[in-house]
């Protein structure tokens, strides 16, 4: 149908136009990948791959190494993720399966907007609530908890178990809202199967809906992975900005997404300049993995419905 | 026996439905109580003077950001001129002529892909892209990152609504001999109309709330700006300027400017919901 030889002039005109409307995005998304590269090549070339797990960030002596953002976004990330993924699943069983309709549609329409309120505004209930509220329940943490290495340290507030919690609300209505579309998808004869036998709701939640719906459910974590990764204000905002690696969750760390939002506008010189832009193209290259990824759990899913 | 454990399987199953109930509780919970607070802060350092006026000097109290709210609207306005009709147009090609095919697919992909790069990192290519061979921060690159921002959402959206057109309203069209882009452009797009002009409501909305891509684009600016090829205050950006100063004044600025902000978000996203309920969850 398309190119076919009796296609009218206006018809070849308007259809080449939207093509290259569409090839402009194609054409977008190859440019970032390019520009990154070429504009972090001095890096590259300086530090090669060690750049990834050097442990020293100093500007002013032109040592380059970012291990320290990598190890705080993928324990910010992965605080984030224990905490929502109970409580996102557990949020939509609660949506799909047990509320009535309207309360669903109330309450899932909330936990969606959760998604629409701004980092920045998130950032500011961070520094002025969360991080108070942190500082004050830490010395209670390290006199419960303090035989693990996570929970020692001084309370300073701002830190990895700060930011690890705004993100844990940040990437919660995509779980729920993923899990919720997920669940909806499993068959009821397939319930209705499990109840006739005499099944608990609790139990055809176990046994039928939830294995049912997991590569789904992988989906929607690896998605929301892929958010946590790349958040930027609301972690810029509570994360303490220190370039350190410690165990402590108590202690004030540093992500890659910060570090750029940071430093970039005033970058000391090309080296720095280029550094920091290693550092958001090895951000593109995870978040396009995890993404891809999570896509290709969820098309999966969707092929078998 | 018997009795015993079908007690337990019922205390089981109570226990674990009260915990999910909870679950759900808590995160509209979150919502409402980020509401309320910012509705309670904002609004007692919210006035007139401050949706007017310039910001005071550092150190003064006082002033207003009027400044931010016009930088918004102009930075979010030209984002729109580029993002919306390059989305829109795209969406209307791959549901037209693009259901098959390896360039509607790479098309696709790319748009998955770009919705999911994190926000920071599109203010970075908008910096490399713009203010680097220009050697300034300007709006413009900071219109250029959010509208990358803004396409891959209205893209997606737009090919879900036109989709939905029944293809009888095309085929009864077309057997009127109307030429096929006319049946695209005043038939299917008008019928979809709606659900596209939502779409790209919440995207402008979605775009209005980035802070990230903007730090090192529009930059921000503390006086009326100077056109589109300086640099130019946003109200994220001033608003986070604000909350991570040492002043409390600034501090209650903060406040009035996320009453502002999330005002704002809330109208829009609430009016695109009585409006026109989305076929599926959309920005996903």
């Amino acid at each position: 149908m398309t190119a076919a030889a009796g296609e009218r002039f206006g018809d070849r005109i308007f259809r080449l136009s939207l093509a290259a409307a569409a090839g402009l995005i194609l054409l977008a998304a190859l440019a970032l990948a390019v520009q990154l590269s070429w504009a972090s090549r001095a890096t590259w070339a300086q530090f090669g791959p060690a750049f990834l797990w050097g442990r020293t960030w100093d500007p002013v002596a032109g040592s380059f190494g970012a291990l320290p953002f990598l190890y705080g976004t993928a324990v910010t990330s992965a605080l984030a993720l224990l905490i929502a993924v109970p409580l996102g699943v557990g949020s939509a069983v609660f949506l799909t399966e047990l509320a009535p309709r309207r309360l669903a549609d109330l309450l899932g329409f909330a936990i969606e907007l959760l998604a629409a309120v701004p980092s920045v505004i998130l950032g500011l209930m961070g520094v002025f609530i969360l991080v108070p509220a942190v500082r004050a329940v830490e010395p209670e943490l390290t006199r419960t908890l303090g035989f693990l290495p996570f929970f020692r340290g001084a309370p300073y507030g701002v830190g990895f178990l700060a930011a690890g919690l705004i993100l844990a609300l940040m990437i919660l209505p995509y779980i729920t809202t993923v899990a919720r579309e997920v669940l909806r998808t499993v068959p009821p004869p397939l319930k209705e199967g499990m109840y006739a036998l005499g099944a608990t709701r609790w139990e055809v939640v176990r046994g039928v809906s939830l294995p049912y719906a997991r590569s789904g459910i992988f989906g929607a974590c690896f998605l929301a992975l892929g958010r946590a990764l790349g958040e930027t204000m609301a972690v810029t905002m509570v994360i303490g900005n220190a370039p350190d690696i410690s165990a402590s969750l108590f202690a004030p760390g540093y992500s890659m997404a910060a570090v750029i939002a940071n430093e970039l506008a005033e970058a000391a010189g090309d080296a720095h300049l280029s550094a920091l832009i290693a550092i958001g193209l090895a951000l593109l290259a995870v978040t396009v993995v995890i993404n891809g990824l999570a896509r290709l759990m969820i098309y999966r899913l969707e092929r078998r419905a | 026996m018997n009795a015993s454990v079908y007690a337990r399987r019922r205390r089981v199953n109570a226990l674990m439905l009260a915990a999910t109930a909870a679950c759900a509780a808590v995160s509209a919970g979150v919502l409402l109580g980020i509401l309320g607070y910012i509705a309670w802060k904002g609004a007692s350092s919210l006035s007139w003077s401050f949706l007017t006026e310039l910001p005071k000097p550092v150190g003064e109290t006082g002033g207003g950001i009027a400044n931010s709210i016009l930088g918004s609207v102009k930075v979010v306005g030209l984002a729109g001129l580029m993002g919306i009709p390059v989305g829109v147009a795209s969406g209307v090609y791959l549901a037209e002529y693009g259901r098959t095919g390896r360039f509607a697919f790479c098309v696709r992909y790319a748009a998955d892909v770009m919705n999911g790069v994190p926000s920071i990192v599109i203010g970075l290519f908008a910096y490399a892209l713009v203010v680097m061979p220009m050697k300034r921060f300007s709006a413009l690159s900071g219109s250029v990152a959010l509208a990358l921002i803004m396409i891959p959402i209205i893209l997606r959206n737009t090919e879900e609504f036109v989709r939905l057109v029944p293809g009888t309203i095309r085929e009864a069209a077309l057997a009127l001999g109307v030429p096929r882009w006319k049946v695209a452009a005043f038939v299917v797009l008008p019928t979809a109309g709606r659900g596209i002009a939502t779409g790209a409501l919440l995207a402008l909305s979605r775009a209005a709330g980035e802070t990230a891509p903007l730090i090192f684009t529009a930059f921000g600016n503390r006086y009326w700006d100077q056109g589109l090829l300086g640099p130019i205050a946003t109200l994220p950006h001033t608003l986070y300027n604000y909350a991570i100063s040492p002043y409390a004044d600034w501090h209650q600025q903060a406040w009035a400017a996320a009453l502002i902000l999330m005002a704002f978000m809330l109208a829009v996203n609430v009016a695109a919901r009585v409006w026109l309920r989305p076929p599926s969850t959309g920005a996903l």
